[in-house]
C-alpha cells in the first residue's frame, strides 16, 4: 500500500462517509471501503479512470473539482479527501473552504516544492526545480500552483483552520524532523475552526 | 421459458384495464382494454430479485434482444442485452414491453376501437410518459415481481426509467438514465412540432382517418428525416458523408439528389414509413413534449421521492439531449444525497450514441448491475 493512503487510513474514522476529490482510479476509496468500511463517492474528471472505478464497484461523478462541490449540502461527509489534486485546481482557496463546508473533516496532500533538493537546483543551478518527485517541465506541467509546507500552514492560519494532524513523507517513510526541508509531500487533516 | 442464445424469440401480449376498470389517463380520460406487447430474455429467479425493466425510444419496439424466428435482423438493443453482455440474460431476467400508444403490437391509435370497431386515428386519447409507465406497472404486478433490480433506457427509455424511479419508489432498486433529460427543452419541443406538421399537412393524412386507404408517407417521411438530422452530430455526418456525390462525377445542377446525405435520408426514411405509423408518431412526440418531471415543482423536491441508486450517461456530442441537461439531473440528485454515478462519454455519434458506443456503455452498466445485486443481496 502507498505510504500516503496508509496515512490517509490512519486519520480516517471506520464506517465513515467520505469524498474523494479526484479520486483517478479509485485505488483510495476501495481501501476506505474495504478495510475501512466506510461509505461514499469520487469525483474525477478523466473518463478513463471513471471506468476503473466503476469496475472497482465504486460510486463515482464525472466532472472537475472546481465546480464538483456546490453539489453537496453542509457537513454532507465525515471527510473529504483532497490528495494530490489541489496543486492542479484553478480556485484552491475556494475548494479547500467548499471541502470544508461539505466535509466534517477534510484531508490534503501536498507536494512540497520547497523540498531540499529543489531548493539546492534553484540555488547552485538556477532552474526551476525537477525532481524525481516533480518531475515535470516548467512548459508541460499539470501543477498550477507550487506552494510548500510552510506555506500550506500559513494558509490555514490565515483562514481559520484547524490543523489536526501534519505528516511529511519521504518515499515510503514519514518523517518528524523538519518536514518543510525533507519532506517531498505533506499530508494534513484539518477542520476549520468554530 | 426463454433460450438462453435468444434465438426464436417470441413477443408476448398481456391484456388488462378491462372495462369497467379502464386506465385513467393524465388526462383524466380512460382507455381499455389496453394489450402490451413485451419481451422477456433469461430466466426470473426463485424471490424474483433479477429482473429489469429497460425502455425503448420514440420509435422502438418489445424486441430489444435477439431474434424473431427467420428475422434477419436482432432487436435494438442486441449489443448490450445477451448473455455476457451488459444486460447479462445469464444473471437477469430483462423486460422490454412497447409502450402505450406505439403501433408494434401495444394499443395505440392504430389498435380497434371497441366503441366503434375501426381503429382509434386521433379518437385515441393523448398518452404521457407517466401513461405508458402506468401501464408498465400494471404488466410487472402481472409477472409478479415487487421489485426491479434496475429500470434502463436511453432518450425517451430515459424519460421512462426516471418516471419510474420518483412515481414507484419502492419498486425500483436502481436507475439507468441515459441521453435524456428531466423536462422537454423549447428547441426539443419545436423540432417535433415540424416533424408533426410535416405529417399533418400531407393530403393523405386525413385527419388521422387513412386506415384501409393511402397512409401519409410523404409526411411521415419528412418528420423521420428531420429525426434523423437531429440523432447524428455534425461531426458524424462530416466523417460518414462528408460532400461526397451520390451516382454522379460531378454536380447535377437540378433537383434531383447530388450529395450522398440526401439520399442517404431519403432511404431510411423510406424504410420507416414501411415500419411505422403516421398517428403514433404524432402521439408519441407529443408524450415526449409533456414531459416534465418537475412540472410545477424544482427537480430537487421531485427527486426527494426517489431511493434507489443512478447511473447517468450522456454524449460530448449529443445536440438534442446535451450532456449539460444530464448534470442538471445529476445534481438535483446529489442534493437528495442520493448514489448517482455519472459519465459524460466523449463521441462523435450524436444521440445515436446510446445505441452505438457500446463497449463502453456496457463495461458501465455491467459493472453497476453486479454492485446493485450485491447490494440487494446484503441488504
Amino acid at each position: 500500500m502507498r505510504t500516503d493512503h496508509k496515512i490517509i487510513l490512519d486519520f480516517i474514522e471506520p464506517k465513515s462517509k467520505v469524498l474523494d476529490l479526484g479520486c483517478g482510479d479509485g485505488t483510495l476509496l476501495s481501501l476506505l471501503f474495504q478495510k475501512k468500511s466506510c461509505r461514499g463517492t469520487g469525483i474525477e474528471i478523466d473518463e478513463k479512470a471513471i471506468y476503473e472505478c466503476m469496475a472497482k464497484g465504486l460510486t463515482v461523478s464525472h466532472g472537475d473539482i472546481d465546480t464538483g462541490l456546490a453539489d453537496y449540502s453542509d457537513k454532507r461527509f465525515d471527510y473529504v479527501i483532497l490528495n494530490e489534486s489541489l496543486q492542479q485546481v484553478l480556485h484552491p482557496k475556494k475548494v479547500i473552504l467548499e471541502s470544508l463546508r461539505v466535509g466534517k473533516k477534510i484531508i490534503v496532500g501536498i507536494p512540497n516544492f520547497c523540498h531540499v533538493r529543489a531548493r539546492f537546483q534553484i540555488f547552485f543551478q538556477g532552474r526551476v526545480p525537477v525532481t524525481k518527485e516533480l518531475p515535470f517541465q516548467w512548459y508541460d506541467t499539470p501543477n498550477l500552483r507550487f506552494l510548500s509546507l510552510k506555506d500550506f500552514r500559513y494558509f490555514c492560519r490565515n483562514n481559520a483552520i484547524t490543523i489536526l494532524h501534519e505528516k511529511g513523507i519521504i518515499g515510503q517513510k514519514t518523517i518528524c524532523c523538519r518536514p518543510n526541508l525533507f519532506a517531498h509531500t505533506g499530508l494534513y487533516l484539518l477542520e476549520k475552526q468554530t | 421459458m426463454t433460450p438462453l442464445d435468444l434465438n426464436n424469440i417470441e413477443t408476448q401480449y398481456f391484456t388488462f384495464a378491462h372495462p369497467p376498470d379502464e386506465l385513467i389517463l393524465e388526462s383524466k380520460e380512460t382507455l381499455g382494454p389496453i394489450t402490451l406487447a413485451y419481451e422477456t430474455y433469461g430466466e426470473l429467479n426463485k424471490n424474483k430479485s433479477n429482473a429489469i425493466l429497460v425502455f425503448h425510444a420514440l420509435t422502438g419496439d418489445a424486441n430489444a434482444a435477439g431474434y424473431h424466428t427467420g428475422a434477419k435482423k436482432p432487436g435494438w438493443w442486441d449489443a448490450m442485452i445477451g448473455p455476457g453482455k451488459a444486460f447479462d440474460t445469464n444473471k437477469y431476467f430483462v423486460i422490454c414491453s412497447n409502450v402505450l400508444g406505439s403501433c408494434k403490437g401495444t394499443t395505440g391509435p392504430t389498435s380497434m376501437s371497441p366503441k366503434t370497431g375501426k381503429p382509434f386515428g386521433l379518437s385515441f386519447p393523448v398518452v404521457t410518459i407517466q401513461d405508458m409507465v402506468a401501464a408498465q406497472k400494471c404488466l410487472i404486478d402481472h409477472l409478479g415481481i415487487k421489485k426491479l433490480l434496475s429500470v434502463a433506457g436511453g432518450s425517451m427509455g430515459g424519460l421512462q426509467a426516471l418516471k419510474w424511479a420518483v412515481i414507484y419508489p419502492d419498486y425500483v432498486a436502481s436507475t439507468i438514465a441515459i441521453a435524456t433529460n428531466t423536462r422537454h427543452t423549447a428547441q426539443q419541443i419545436a423540432l417535433h412540432e415540424v416533424a408533426r406538421q410535416a405529417i399533418m399537412s400531407d393530403p393523405d393524412w386525413q385527419n388521422g382517418d387513412y386506415y384501409g386507404k393511402s397512409i401519409p408517407a410523404r409526411g411521415l417521411a419528412l418528420s423521420r428525416m428531420i429525426g434523423h438530422i437531429t440523432y447524428m452530430s455534425e461531426q458524424s455526418m462530416e466523417e460518414k458523408f462528408g460532400r461526397k456525390l451520390i451516382g454522379k462525377e460531378r454536380l447535377g445542377f437540378d433537383f434531383s439528389h447530388d450529395f450522398e446525405v440526401e439520399s442517404y435520408l431519403k432511404y431510411r426514411a423510406d424504410n420507416f414509413v414501411q415500419r411505422f405509423d403516421a398517428n403514433s408518431y404524432l402521439y408519441l412526440s407529443k408524450s415526449l413534449d409533456y414531459f416534465d418531471l418537475a412540472e410545477d415543482a424544482d427537480l430537487k423536491t421531485v427527486f426527494s421521492k426517489a431511493r434507489c441508486s443512478f447511473l447517468v450517461i450522456s454524449f460530448t456530442s449529443d445536440w438534442l439531449y446535451p450532456s449539460y441537461q444530464s448534470k442538471q439531473m445529476v445534481k438535483a440528485l446529489k442534493a437528495n444525497d442520493l448514489d448517482v454515478s455519472d459519465i459524460e462519454i466523449n463521441t462523435n455519434y450524436g444521440h445515436d450514441a446510446f445505441l452505438v458506443e457500446v463497449e463502453g456503455q456496457s463495461k458501465l452498466i455491467s459493472h453497476f448491475l453486479d454492485r446493485i445485486s450485491k447490494e440487494i443481496t446484503y441488504a
